[in-house]
């Protein structure tokens, strides 16, 4: 008992006190910024594992990125990966960023569905679907839980049961043998309910685009209500953009 | 000589391997090959040769640090014998040529589907059907669990057959994760696609999947890595081990209820993680190995801010840990929970942690060193129990001799050399790399065609091994257990379906 009561104190405050500014530490592949110096367009494009970035005029499109980090550790005068992690959005085309701009990406509030924040801003209960994940964006979605990130203080929860959930939480690019899982997961959610795609795999199908092993219907089917970019997320970019997602508007 | 002894990293003509007929074939690697306790099947595959199949087989002589390969080229319509029969490592692998080719084993004790791979021969057979294991009873009952679980984890189904509350049987029912990764690293082919995909086949492993497949891919080309480039990718590796372990005793705590234990290791996990984001931009070392380059050699500030690290870690997680392991409560759960007798370790082929735990000296770091593990002289850490505890304790123990690695490794940092340029793969060439990950061996093997593209990509995964101990390991355990059984062993499911 008193070794325990010791050990909690050697802890200190472990806790994140502000989610929105937290500073991440290092060399953070966050929200790219492209200048527009002139540069070989064709052999950038090419670095690019997974047909991220677009010419004429340059941009990065985060649902497909990777964050290898490639590009800009070539063309370092084009190329620059910020530490700000707030990149999730509900807009598909707010993920990709252009050159010459150096704007926050956020949420279209336009694209919010009303009941969204009358019904679940002060408490929103997710049910987790990993459907070809590689464990690491699962990592992160438990990491955004833990005693750092504490998650919880804003009514933010992962629940066991899809019938004690307000909405699916997708990582992975969905094989072909989680798709009929998925499915069933999901009609099992009471209305209303809402879809997150966490990671690039989950949003673009990341490295495993184009595999035949997948089967991304699923997507075509509903509307996505926030993506969440990243090789895996970053627990901050995830709590930030579903806070962006629920909080009320004035 | 009927088989070609290759050491870690070797690449050698296709050409060299002996080919031999069949029964031969089996009675070199069931019989001659696999004599003692530091032999091991490390990889067996077949991929099309021409209008046939040919199987090559990996056997790992760990007292002489060197690989046993032999192949055999079969006609897919002939019925064969198993090695199964004879000896069970070769299970699994052969119920994945099964189910890859249609090749029909006459006497495999088990031959059910894998994976259910996109590409699978018998397209009828898919992961809703799975011919799980019955029994007529009226006493005992079923209880089938996933694919999707309770908590944020990968999807697999697993089918107890339980008298009240002791499980009797569970079969474990993977495929769920399958994407193809194999075929993708034919089909893509950019160097960076393929390293990313190595990144991406196990996430808790993105550093020991990555360090195997540029091993092997510099092996092929003929590239000689720096000490810088092997410093860091040893490191790399050390540093996963570190987080995981952590983060696996903290999932422990979690379900036994020891809340406390879980919210502290939780915790120290992080600034380990947040380490590898310092060092390379991403918590979970993707972005950091490369092939033929170091993007992000250990610099004088990095490594003096490891062992700052280090410091602090340390002080917090020996308190916890002795806590954790003399605590009444927590070991009236751990001991003799999920117990795998080092027999049934042998039989199943365990390799890692899973086979350390049990008495089974398996490390690669100590039998087939690679990158800057020679200077280490690594001694495995081993336990006789084979139950939770063990588990636990290994974890434990592998954590602070990875921090004494990682302390020695820094002391003297090489300088940045500016590396060689990259060659092309070798033609008609044959390559393996094995890498301790802190989870197990990890097998890369790569077979290249007339140009040097590649033609056949293998990937090995310790889970494949390991999840059949775990499968014995909660026989006769309650299944409220299962949880804790589950978690100690913390195998992968990516990782195994690919
Ligand atoms: S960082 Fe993103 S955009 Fe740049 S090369 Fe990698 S995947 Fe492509």
């Amino acid at each position: 008992m008193f070794n325990n009561l010791k050990i909690v104190l050697h802890q200190g405050k472990q806790y994140i006190p502000d989610i929105a500014t937290a500073q991440v530490p290092g060399i953070f592949r966050g929200r790219p910024v492209i200048s527009t110096l002139n540069v070989d367009e064709a052999e950038l494009v090419e670095i690019c594992p997974t047909n991220a970035i677009s010419g004429n005029p340059l941009s990065i499109d985060l649902g497909r990125c990777v964050f290898c980090g490639e590009c800009a550790l070539a063309y370092p005068d084009k190329i620059k990966f910020t530490t700000d992690y707030k990149i999730a959005t509900n807009d598909r085309q707010k993920l990709i960023i252009a050159e010459g701009k150096d704007e926050p990406v956020d949420l279209n509030p336009e694209l919010i569905r009303k009941e969204i924040s009358s019904y679940f801003s002060g408490s929103l209960k997710l049910r987790q679907v990993c459907a070809g994940g590689d464990g690491s964006c699962e990592m992160e979605l438990n990491a955004c839980s833990n005693v750092n990130f504490d998650m919880g203080r804003f009514g933010i929860e992962f629940v066991a049961s899809p019938r004690h959930a307000d909405g699916v939480v997708i990582t992975g690019p969905i094989t072909s043998n989680m798709a009929q899982p998925l499915q069933i997961c999901y009609d099992a959610i009471p209305e209303p309910k809402i879809i997150i795609l966490a990671g690039t795999d989950a949003i673009s199908g990341g490295i495993f685009e184009g595999s035949p092993a997948l089967d991304r219907d699923f997507l075509r089917k509903y509307k996505i209500d926030l993506y969440v970019p990243g090789n895996p997320i970053h627990p901050l970019t995830f709590i930030n953009g579903v806070l962006q997602l629920i909080r009320k508007r004035i | 000589m009927n088989y070609t002894g290759i050491r870690n990293n070797e690449t050698i003509p296709i050409s060299t391997i002996p080919e031999l007929d069949y029964s031969s074939f089996l009675e070199l690697n069931v019989f001659t090959l696999l004599n003692t306790a530091g032999s091991h099947c490390v990889s067996y595959f077949g991929f099309p040769w021409f209008d046939k199949i040919k199987l090559i087989c990996c056997i790992a002589k760990d007292e002489q640090n060197s690989i046993c390969i032999s192949s055999s080229v079969i006609d897919m319509k002939q019925p064969l014998p198993s090695f199964s029969n004879y000896k069970l490592v070769f299970e699994k692998f052969e119920r994945e040529i099964h189910e890859n080719f249609g090749i029909n084993y006459t006497d495999h004790p088990w031959l059910k589907p894998v994976r259910f791979p996109f590409n699978r021969f018998d397209k009828s057979s898919n992961i809703a059907n799975y011919p799980f294991f019955k029994i007529e009873s009226e006493e005992l009952h079923e209880v089938g669990v996933g694919p999707i679980h309770a908590g944020i984890i990968e999807p697999g189904h697993f089918r107890f057959i339980c008298n009240g509350e002791q499980i009797l049987h569970l079969e474990i029912q993977l495929g769920y994760q399958h994407r193809g990764v194999e075929q993708l690293f034919l089909d893509k082919k950019k160097l960076l696609q393929r390293v990313v995909l190595a990144e991406n086949i196990a996430g808790d492993s993105a550093a020991g999947h990555t360090v195997a497949f540029v091993n092997l891919w510099e092996s092929l080309c003929k590239f000689q890595p720096g000490r810088d480039l092997q410093l860091s990718r040893t490191i790399a590796l050390e540093l996963e081990r570190i987080a995981v372990h952590t983060g696996d005793l903290s999932g422990m705590c979690t379900d036994v209820a020891y809340q406390l234990g879980s919210a502290v290791y939780g915790r120290l996990r992080t600034p380990v993680i947040n380490y590898f984001q310092k060092w390379c931009g991403n918590r979970l070392a993707k972005g950091l190995v490369r092939v033929g380059k170091n993007n992000y050699p250990i610099t004088q500030t990095l490594a003096d801010e490891l062992l700052v690290l280090f410091e602090e870690y340390e002080k917090d997680f020996e308190e916890i840990s002795e806590e954790l392991f003399s605590l009444p409560s927590t070991l009236a759960r751990f001991e003799k929970t999920g117990v795998v007798t080092t027999e049934q370790a042998a039989l199943v082929g365990t390799v890692g942690m899973s086979a350390r735990m049990s008495e089974l000296k398996r490390d690669i770091r100590f039998s087939h060193p690679h990158d800057l593990y020679p200077e280490l002289r690594h001694e495995p850490v081993l336990r006789n129990q084979g139950d939770v505890y063990s588990r636990g304790r290994i974890r434990k123990k592998e954590i602070d001799q990875s921090m004494g690695y990682i302390r020695e490794l820094i002391q003297n940092l090489p300088s940045v050399e500016a590396a060689d340029q990259l060659g092309n793969p070798i033609p008609n060439s044959f390559a393996i790399s094995l890498v301790e990950g802190w989870r197990g061996e990890i097998c890369h093997c790569a077979i290249t065609g007339d140009n040097g593209d590649l033609i056949h990509y293998k990937i090995k995964d310790p889970s494949f091994h390991n999840w059949l101990a775990m499968a014995l390991a909660v026989r006769n355990n309650e299944i409220s257990d299962f949880p804790i059984c589950n978690k100690s062993f913390d195998l992968s499911y990516c990782g195994h379906d690919l």
